[in-house]
């Protein structure tokens, strides 16, 4: 079967354009892999590409190098979120900036450099957080390209945009590519809210780190971050407790690095760095050039297809819509179809509550920590209902009320298959559970 | 006062800046980088390679020399960020070399804008340089001169497509390119050595272990796990002949001795230390056995002949292996996992196999002073070293570096890609699902066609498939590749299946039209991953950490697969 390739290069028309002479190519000729139905070589793909507007969340490491291809692929009007202000140690490689733009915004100093780089291109910065915008702001936009390093902030825009959707209108459907990376490796991904999984779908393939128990801590240390950790949850309380944590504060970092020192040496433990110290209390996580260049290029490669049709894409139902990379040992990648499951609480099929394992022994307290941990929660600030009673609340006023819960042990606050509603301030969602108990 | 802690001395502004990455592959790392001079011998729309350099700007590689004699066209502004409209006209090499000098003011760069034909027979051009790059297209017979440079000086030599949506990259290392730092998981590393324990971590067992059932809750719910494993393999070992727990059966049923000896009439009914100890069972009562990878090592002819001028690589390898062939096992590594104990347990713990590791690295070090005074070597390897090999002697890795494909031209070669002792393996990798051997001889078909077409039909500037007259490159260009398949059948000997073979070659025409639809083309952003990766590869190679590609990835941007091939 031969695919007919046409040349639209020669002619009249407003082809070539002399910048675009590359992308034209893809625009403008259909390939072995393209659909006649989806896309039309010419000047309606272009206008179409034109007409795009992206919003690109995270002017970080990941957020300069989107903001770079994307201007690059011949988006001409895109739009960038970034509360953060440079930092020196962005410099290694969010490229867009400068040592004389620290302390600067990140989505200014970055929407100006690539405006004036590439001529023709709008880019709107916005500094501050997406969840000062309400839908009517993210409804405007044809498609999101998210470059973020929490999790969080993920959820959230996740939740909205699946929120949006209104079955009656195409338009209210926004693709999410997504990427993330640390150190050597990453993941590039695609979602059309409702249509396929979403990143509450996929929450237990990014578990969080355990922490470490408050009373390894307290009494019995090992490590040198376990020295760490005690300074700066227990010492610091203790000493400083007027004092509000800063971890940017040279002071601050030094003042827990050395309390963790000399309680190391208390216990003979070896290894306690400044360097240590600092990662361990700001959650540092490695972050190169190269992986940020791999992850990101992967996003906005796939944003092109989407906008243009000049090949398939990632998350079509039931194709792939997941790519892993892992760099550290040789090149891998894994690309696969991530399954929507029923029972997401953010894009599931109804109110169908997720089993939850519970200890039955252990109190309330312990199975808040914990909420924070599972992969499948990760919820920090919970407000906890059964069917008939609050069990925790958010709200200072009725947290006194509540406190006595905190003591009492699972088993005595609720009954195995019973159903609990946990609200979360930072999710526009609620999560349900079915609670199990273990044995 | 001496109970103060000292001074703090923070960090210098260097670490500040690449505090993020230091994290990965520390300042030995850094150093290796800051001490390179990268060659980049830029070709085509040229993004691939200037991405690349991006990614080795930022983390401070020492210099650079960009090597292109092109002059800035309108295109380049469309897909090069380190262009601007006011270059239109001067020399690529030059430009995007003052752009990319902006990322950091710590690496410095340098053109030249001779044309590679003239430029590269100069006696001593490449001296300066610790790594090449080149991006295609290149003249077969150019890049055969830097294939020989790279085999004759073992310089690493990368050679990177990005065409369209596809892209392709090949190294070729050094023939013996050794790997000590290459960082392991942690999961995969722990070796306690529990089958094969020594007198004091026994002694240390048994004291911890004293009495173990008559003691108190807080106690009994603090031995360390190494203690209770050793502990309950000595009972095992009463009960079965002195046999240790061999096969998986026996394995299980140890675990079941270890979870029932829990205490559970407690409030969190069970105990965390034998939470640990159970599942470390399945992989800590394994027999210390090295990999092939290490054992290969010990076999290499280097390492059996090491003589006065060897690599001091391999006169540890050998030492190494005179230890291991005296004990039946590696030098203890000294690292012991976190575990519920309390503090001074868990310290004593350590400190056990610490001072195992300083006298096994103690005894490794005289084999080596041994053998470097039978060798008459002039200088001792460091002791550091030494120390960094015992410590990873288990996951060392040794890559074979080789030339990769360069498509043969001249009259006198009868193929013009030969698959050697690859081809075998290659052509049965040919008809995996998802094989992208088809797009890398799309790629090898790319490279012919371009040597054997000019712009003016007369031997001037390479012509790519696809950019004048799509329909017709598109046959020529899936004729050539597929001659290519075909010969590589024949030399693998492989017996194909017609119905195989004609999806094969289905999928090497479609490949073919979508880089013939390029027309040379470069996307932005397949440019950018590919740089990504290259460059990547370019540092685990500087830094001689992490295990590099060996020795070709192809990545297919339309499904969003790569593949890793060795050719
Ligand atoms: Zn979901």
């Amino acid at each position: 079967m031969a695919v007919n390739i046409e040349s639209t290069d020669a002619g009249t028309d407003p082809l070539p354009r002399g910048r675009w002479k590359y992308l034209d190519k893809f625009i403008t000729r259909p390939g072995a892999f393209t659909d006649p139905d989806a896309f039309e070589p010419g000047q309606a793909a272009i206008e179409g590409l034109e007409r795009q507007k992206v919003l690109v969340i995270g002017a970080g490491g990941l957020g300069c190098e989107i903001l770079k291809n994307l201007a690059l692929s011949g988006f001409k009007d895109i739009h960038v979120i970034d509360m953060d202000t440079i930092d020196v140690s962005n410099l290694n490689r969010q490229f867009l900036f400068r040592a004389s733009d620290v302390g600067s915004y990140k989505a200014e100093v970055a929407a100006k450099f690539v405006e004036k780089r590439v001529k023709g291109v709008k880019i709107t910065p916005y500094c501050g957080k997406i969840q000062d915008k309400d839908e009517e702001y993210y409804m405007q936009f044809s498609m999101i390209v998210c470059g973020l390093d929490s999790i969080e902030a993920r959820r959230w825009i996740n939740a909205t945009l699946v929120g949006m959707v209104d079955g009656e209108n195409p338009d209210s459907m926004k693709p999410l590519v997504d990427g993330g990376t640390e150190g050597f490796k990453g993941q590039a991904r695609v979602i059309f809210p409702t249509m396929t999984s979403c990143i509450e779908c996929q929450l237990d393939m990014h578990a969080p780190r355990a922490a470490v128990p408050l009373c390894t801590l307290a009494t019995i240390p090992r490590q040198p971050q376990h020295c760490i950790e005690w300074a700066h949850i227990i010492a610091w309380e203790e000493h400083r407790k007027d004092i509000t944590l800063d971890t940017d504060d040279p002071e601050h970092i030094t003042w827990l690095y050395q309390k963790a020192l000399a309680r190391a040496k208390e216990f003979n433990i070896e290894g306690v760095t400044y360097s240590m110290t600092q990662g361990v209390v700001k959650n540092i996580i490695p972050a190169i050039a190269s992986t940020n260049a791999i992850v990101a290029a992967s996003c906005c490669n796939e944003a092109f297809k989407i906008a243009t049709n000049t090949n398939p894409f990632l998350g079509y139902p039931e194709q792939d819509n997941y790519m892993m990379y892992t760099g550290d040992e040789s090149v891998y990648t894994y690309t696969f179809e991530h399954q929507k499951k029923d029972d997401c609480p953010v894009c599931g099929s109804g109110n169908i509550a997720r089993p939850l394992q519970v200890n039955p022994n252990i109190t309330l307290q312990d199975f808040i920590d914990g909420l924070a941990e599972r992969p499948e929660a990760q919820l920090k600030y919970p407000a906890i209902r059964t069917g008939e009673k609050s069990l925790w609340m958010q709200l200072a006023s009725l947290q006194e009320q509540l406190r006595p819960n905190l003591d009492k042990r699972m088993v005595d606050l609720v009954e195995e298959g019973e159903e609990l509603t946990i609200t979360d301030k930072s999710f526009p969602t609620q999560f349900k559970y079915k609670v199990v108990f273990s044995k | 006062m001496a109970d103060l802690p000292p001074p703090v001395q923070g960090p210098t502004a260097k670490e500040k800046k690449y505090d993020r990455q230091l994290r990965l592959w520390g300042a030995t790392g850094q150093i290796a980088l800051e001490n390179s001079h990268i060659l980049l011998i830029n070709s085509g729309p040229g993004v691939v390679g200037v991405e690349t350099l991006k990614n080795l700007v930022l983390p401070g590689i020492g210099n650079f020399t960009i090597q292109d004699s092109s002059i800035v066209s309108e295109a380049d502004l469309g897909v090069n960020f380190f262009l601007e409209e006011e270059h239109l006209g001067g020399y690529r090499a030059e430009h995007t070399c003052n752009l990319l000098k902006e990322l950091n003011p710590d690496v410095d760069g340098h053109v030249i804008t001779e044309p590679l034909e003239s430029w590269l027979p100069q006696e001593g051009a490449l001296k300066p340089y610790t790594l090449i790059i080149a991006t295609a297209p290149v003249q077969p017979e150019l890049l055969a001169k830097l294939a020989d440079h790279a085999s004759a000086a073992l310089i690493p030599l990368f050679y990177a497509h990005s065409v369209g949506f596809y892209s392709h990259f090949s190294i070729h290392l050094p023939p013996a390119y050794p790997i000590v730092d290459t960082h392991p998981s942690p999961e995969t590393t722990q070796d306690l050595r529990l089958l094969r324990p020594w007198p004091e971590l026994l002694q240390y067992a048994e004291a911890k272990t004293a009495n173990i059932d008559s003691m108190s809750a807080e106690d009994h719910g603090h031995i360390p796990y190494v203690a209770l494993l050793l502990h309950y393999l000595e009972e095992w070992k009463k009960d079965h002949n002195g046999k240790i727990p061999e096969t998986y059966k026996e394995k299980t049923e140890f675990r079941s001795v270890v979870t029932q000896a829990a205490r559970t009439n407690n409030p969190e009914g069970g105990e965390e230390n034998f939470d640990e100890a159970v599942a470390a069972v399945l992989k800590s009562l394994n027999p210390p056995q090295p990999s092939s990878d290490v054992k290969e090592i010990f076999k290499a002819t280097e390492c059996v002949l090491v003589g006065e001028k060897s690599p001091s690589f391999w006169v540890i390898a050998n030492a190494i292996g005179m230890f291991h062939q005296k004990h039946g096992v590696l030098p203890v590594p000294g690292a012991v996992p976190d575990m519920k104990a309390r503090s001074v347990d868990y310290i004593e713990l350590q400190n056990t196999y610490k001072s195992k590791a300083r006298r096994d690295l103690a005894e490794v070090v005289e084999n080596v002073r041994f053998l470097e005074r039978n060798n008459k070597r002039q200088h001792p390897a460091d002791e550091k070293d030494i120390e960094a090999f015992c410590k990873n002697a288990a996951h060392i890795k040794l890559v074979r570096g080789r030339p990769f494909h360069i498509v043969q031209l001249d009259a006198s070669s009868k193929k013009v890609v030969t698959w050697g002792d690859r081809a075998k393996s290659i052509a049965q990798t040919l008809t995996l699902p998802d094989s992208l051997i088809p797009l890398y001889i799309a790629f090898l078909a790319w490279d012919e066609f371009t040597a054997t077409h000019a712009k003016d039909g007369l031997g001037g500037a390479p012509q790519v498939p696809g950019e004048q007259d799509p329909e017709s490159d598109a046959e020529k260009l899936t004729g050539i590749a597929f001659k290519m398949a075909d010969d590589l059948i024949k030399e693998a000997n492989a017996a194909i299946d017609e119905d195989e073979y004609a999806t094969i070659k289905g999928q090497i025409r479609q490949f073919a039209q979508e880089l013939v639809r390029a027309g040379g083309a470069e996307l932005h952003n397949i440019g950018a991953l590919t740089g990504g990766m290259v460059s990547q590869e370019v540092i685990k190679v500087i830094t001689e950490q992490y295990v590099p590609v060996d020795n070709t990835c192809i990545f297919d941007g339309i499904k969003s697969k790569s593949m890793v091939i060795k050719v």
